[in-house]
Parts: C-alpha cells; sequence; structure tokens
C-alpha cells in the first residue's frame, strides 16, 4: 500500500506542476486564479496521503484549514478586482 | 478486498487531478478550463477521500475526511461562480 501512497503523491505532484504552469503561461488574472485554485485542491489531497503514509493523523487538521481557506483567496480576488474597476 | 478496493478509488482520484490539471493547460479558454478545473476538484477529491476512508479505524477521522470534501465542494463551487462572474463582468465591460 505504501507504494501505491507514493506513486499518488508523486501524481499530484504532476498535477501540481501543470497548474504551476499555467500560472505561469497566464493569460488572464482569472486563469491564474483558477490555477491557484486547482493547487489549493491538489495540497489538500496530498497532505491527505501524506497524513496515511506519514501515520501523522495532525495533517488532516491542516488540510481541513486549507480547504477552508481556499475559498477565501477565490472571494478577496474577486473583491479587489471589483474595488480596483470602480 | 478492501485494499484493492481502496487502491482503485485513490488511483482513480489521482487520475481525475491529471485529467482535470491537463485540461485546464490545454483547453482554449476561461470557461472551458473552469469546467476542467470542477472536475478535478469535486471527482479528484472525492474520490481519493473516498479511498483513504476505508484505510481509517475511527470514525471521526472518516467524518473529519468528508467534512474536508464538504468544504472543498462548497469552496468550489463558489469561487468558480465568482471567477466566471468577473471575467464576463471584464468582458462586456460594464
Amino acid at each position: 500500500m505504501t507504494e501505491l501512497f507514493m506513486l499518488s503523491a508523486l501524481g499530484l505532484m504532476l498535477s501540481l506542476f501543470l497548474g504551476l504552469l499555467r500560472v505561469l503561461l497566464g493569460p488572464g488574472v482569472g486563469d491564474r486564479m483558477l490555477a491557484t485554485q486547482l493547487i489549493g485542491t491538489v495540497g489538500v489531497g496530498m497532505l491527505l496521503l501524506l497524513s496515511v503514509l506519514l501515520d501523522q493523523p495532525a495533517l488532516i487538521d491542516v488540510a481541513l484549514l486549507l480547504a477552508l481557506l481556499a475559498a477565501v483567496a477565490a472571494a478577496a480576488f474577486t473583491g479587489q478586482q471589483k474595488t480596483h474597476h470602480d | 478486498m478492501i485494499d484493492i478496493l481502496s487502491s482503485i478509488l485513490i488511483l482513480a482520484g489521482v487520475f481525475f487531478y491529471l485529467a482535470g490539471s491537463i485540461g485546464l493547460l490545454r483547453l482554449p479558454d476561461l470557461y472551458s478550463r473552469l469546467h476542467a478545473l470542477t472536475k478535478a476538484d469535486n471527482l479528484g477529491l472525492g474520490l481519493l477521500i473516498a479511498g483513504l476512508t476505508l484505510h481509517s479505524p475511527e470514525l471521526l477521522t472518516i467524518l473529519k475526511l468528508l467534512l474536508i470534501w464538504l468544504a472543498v465542494l462548497a469552496a468550489s463551487a463558489t469561487s468558480a461562480h465568482l471567477i466566471a462572474r468577473q471575467a464576463r463582468r471584464q468582458e462586456t465591460g460594464a
């Protein structure tokens, strides 16, 4: 099972890399924000995998916090864009 | 038996993550990228969590994992909506 978890974490790593590539390419701010959302979700998945792999139950709480903060980032982005345009 | 089921679920989750990020990279415009992203968020993490719950011995851990999934579902729905509306507003210039 350990190998499978390692392999899955590696797959998530690849997903993270592709997301970072999208952040780099742009072209708009919306696209970059979407990629950041993906990176957040990949981070949650990876923390959950690592919590089982390393036998650290506390990492689940970290993942929960990351999941809760993901929505705040998008809301802050939209709010900032709105005041910028007015 | 449980190990096999959990492996299948986790690998399916990773597949959806990869499909979502490839879609985010390859699809032509923001709205279709939004579509790819929500697949990764909802299905990828959902299947991954379903696979991991089969491994956890305690009920509290399982409930916490499900709570994380619900939080990500709510977050991804909200942020997809906000980003799409923002992009549309910029397009129409309103």
